[in-house]
């Protein structure tokens, strides 16, 4: 109910927001949407990952490389996109789930950062850290130019939506239970029959196929396609945004993007050190607020919170 | 600025005052109130500065040269008599961060034009969104991705040359002067890789040849095992290493040649902002450096470069009048001093009144042609190409001589050409 309240509030957005908070909030869902994935693996799984970056520019690159060099359309490119996405989580799951704590989180950032050097080396492809502008013709979907600021908003809008039932689904369906049984303890469900290791498996494919949806949609609406994306900064972004909002809820990463993308937006009209009053913000929240804001929303509000 | 479109401009801008205060006595009140709107308000420009990130020095000069030239403009009157006000953002060099900015500026800030990144990525990034946003975008930035087509017609680069035509116009000298085999060494970047793909056929066009390619990775931080690559028939050794590993790099370079190594020559955007007298580059006596401008004080130094100087607040070897130890980046800055003056023309060439003339704007920027050295271009001349949306201009090149830069020469504008890679005025706006 929630959940739903929240999407008709988004889209009921769509008609009273101001230009430029209706620009933001299209950004934010996308974003948000690669926070939803990375909480599947951080906050329902328990796996703290550091090298999610590499699913959201697998996503971003599978679709601009699709749309530049193959001359596919929207379509086919972000299908492209999420495929490769899926593709590189398996890969990455495969090798990176042979080790636990931070044995994973060292491997996953290694596999990010061979990523990140990886588009540089080919540069002549991928434009490496300049990037490149995505074509006018591969933005269209279905005769809908989703350049134009409301098809941009509504196309997020529906990423988001999708994003937030499955997620919703998946953590109420007894494979979410497992997970969040798994991120409790591991051994418990093991010896209760559980393969733990399928279920983390498929965790992270769902995680990295999530994220990479969002960078393949994000380089379609937004029109560039670019190395920052895959560098470590971008693996260290959801993992504060999902702190923020609360990890292992289903609402926390959308609040805990909103929150840092306005911080960070009416901070740096402020001042240069805009990233230190984020920290500070970050320190103060976990001080106060461990289990983020969604989190403690749950513990003094609503136990039942998903 | 431009003799071509400051004709119009003062034709119309004559027609436009004597209108307005013809009829403001007379039967039109309508003109004669749009008249007092336009001169009220101020021009609001939205300045992309990298503040933060990997191009806070440069976003620091950046930022003192715009504060100059803004300040010399409205003390001349402003733009068609209105005066500018700076909206700055920053863009922490970081593409998504830029895209979001520039949308900042067109719906929030509602600024009339925005201008001033550097770093290619953020111009890449943010470029889609002004054009979708149709917000005149001046970048300030020197990279080829503004005349290679591959940015919109809001996109223009009136105030920087680019680093093709820079790169093209050094073969004449390095081949006649320094030597004919030359060996580059380059970070394996896109900034690298600019260098690699327009220097080669330059050299070979004027009768050398490029020996060797050497690309380091940008994670390296000791150079040394890569110098034995060098072919021992080398006669110039073409580095642009660019970020903090410069001094090493420069360092180990000078330790493995010791000073009977090949000619140097090298790009100043490595040392932008680093003192060259600084301990660990007495290495680069004697070696050459391409310079946008010169930051060490000329013999020749123009009247309009000593005003330009005293303005922004430099002195005479290019650092900070408050602080000597605070090195400018002479090299590129002048640009948004220039970018300024190319907005300021424009905007009054085209009797730009608000947001429904940028369009306007851009067809009178488009419209310029041989621009002029003068107080608001001191770097020299220069010529803009409205199809490619690219200006071109002299460049120079200098040899470090007892701890200063000094000019050993200038190239002509010819030098710098290359054919049309796009045709910008036919895109719609």
């Amino acid at each position: 109910m929630l959940h739903l309240g929240l999407l008709a509030l988004l889209l009921a957005g769509h008609f009273f927001l101001p230009a430029y908070h209706h620009g933001n909030l299209a950004r934010i869902m996308v974003l948000a949407s690669y926070a939803m994935g990375y909480n599947l693996l951080f906050g329902y799984t328990g796996l703290l990952s550091l090298g999610h970056a590499l699913f959201f520019a697998a996503g971003m690159y599978g679709m601009g490389m699709g749309v530049q060099h193959l001359g596919l359309g929207a379509g086919a490119g972000l299908i492209l996109g999420i495929a490769s996405g899926a593709v590189v989580s398996a890969l990455v799951a495969v090798l990176a789930l042979r080790t636990i704590g931070v044995g994973f989180m060292i491997v996953t950032l290694m596999f990010a950062q061979a990523g990140f050097l990886t588009i540089l080396h080919f540069g002549e492809w991928t434009r490496g850290d300049e990037g490149f502008v995505l074509a006018q013709a591969g933005r269209i979907l279905w005769g809908v130019d989703l350049s134009t600021p409301g098809a941009r908003y509504l196309a997020a809008l529906v990423l988001f939506a999708a994003c937030l039932l499955i997620t919703l689904a998946l953590v109420r369906a007894p494979f979410g239970r497992v997970l969040v049984a798994i991120r409790e303890n591991a051994e418990r469900v093991q010896m209760l029959g559980y393969d733990t290791q399928a279920h983390k498996f498929a965790a992270m494919v769902a995680s990295g196929t999530m994220a990479a949806a969002a960078g393949a949609v994000y380089g379609m609406l937004f029109g560039y396609v670019g190395a920052t994306f895959a560098s470590v900064q971008y693996s260290i972004l959801p993992l504060l945004w999902v702190l923020l909002g609360g990890a292992g809820t289903v609402l926390g990463p959308f609040i805990g993007t909103l929150f840092m993308f306005y911080l960070i937006d009416l901070s740096s009209g402020v001042t240069t050190a805009y990233m230190l009053i984020a920290g500070v913000a970050l320190v103060v929240l976990t001080l106060f607020a461990p289990q983020g804001i969604m989190g403690e929303a749950r513990r003094r509000l609503w136990r039942g919170l998903p | 600025m431009t003799k071509t479109t400051a004709k119009p401009a003062l034709t119309r801008r004559a027609a436009l005052s004597t209108l307005a205060a013809g009829t403001a006595a007379a039967s039109l009140p309508m003109w004669a109130r749009y008249a007092h709107a336009q001169s009220a308000a101020p021009i609001r420009l939205g300045f992309q500065q990298h503040r933060t990130g990997i191009g806070a020095a440069y976003g620091r000069w950046y930022g003192r040269t715009v504060e100059a030239a803004v300040a010399k403009i409205n003390a001349e009157g402003g733009i068609n008599g209105r005066p500018v006000e700076i909206v700055a953002e920053d863009d922490g060099t970081d593409p998504k961060r830029g895209a979001e900015v520039v949308e900042k500026f067109a719906t929030q800030h509602g600024v009339d034009v925005a201008f001033g990144p550097l770093f290619s990525h953020v111009v890449i990034g943010s470029a889609p969104r002004a054009g979708e946003l149709k917000l005149p975008y001046f970048v300030v930035s020197e990279g080829t991705h503004v005349s290679s087509g591959m940015l919109n017609r809001y996109t223009l680069q009136p105030g920087i040359t680019d680093v093709k035509s820079q790169v093209m116009s050094m073969a004449p000298f390095i081949t006649g002067t320094l030597g004919k085999k030359v060996t580059m060494i380059f970070p394996d970047y896109g900034f690298g890789y600019d260098h690699r793909d327009n220097l080669a056929p330059a050299i070979e066009a004027h009768g050398g040849t490029v020996l060797e390619k050497i690309a380091i990775p940008p994670t390296e931080t000791s150079f040394t095992r890569y110098f034995p690559r060098i072919p021992r028939d080398t006669e110039v050794l073409y580095h642009v290493m660019v970020g903090p590993a410069v001094l090493t790099f420069v360092k180990e370079l000078g330790e493995f040649f010791g000073g009977q190594g090949p000619a140097l020559f090298g790009f100043i955007d490595s040392l932008e902002a680093v003192a060259i007298d600084s301990p660990g580059l007495e290495f680069l006596e004697g070696s050459y450096f391409w310079e946008g401008m010169c930051r060490h004080e000329q013999p020749d130094q123009s009247e309009y470069e000593t005003a330009y100087r005293a303005a922004v607040g430099v002195n005479e070897r290019g650092a900070s009048l408050a602080d000597p130890r605070d090195v400018s980046t002479y090299g590129h800055m002048f640009g948004c001093w220039e970018t300024l003056h190319i907005i300021k023309a424009g905007m009054e060439a085209a009797g730009y009144a608000g947001p429904q003339h940028r369009a306007a704007l851009i067809e009178a920027v488009e419209a310029m042609d041989e621009i002029p050295e003068g107080p608001g271009h001191p770097q020299g001349a220069k010529r803009f190409n409205g199809r490619t949306h690219q200006v071109f201009g002299h460049q120079n090149i200098s040899r470090v001589e007892g701890g200063r830069l000094n000019r050993v020469h200038r190239t002509t504008i010819e030098d710098t050409l290359y054919p049309d890679m796009v045709d910008y005025t036919q895109q719609p706006f």
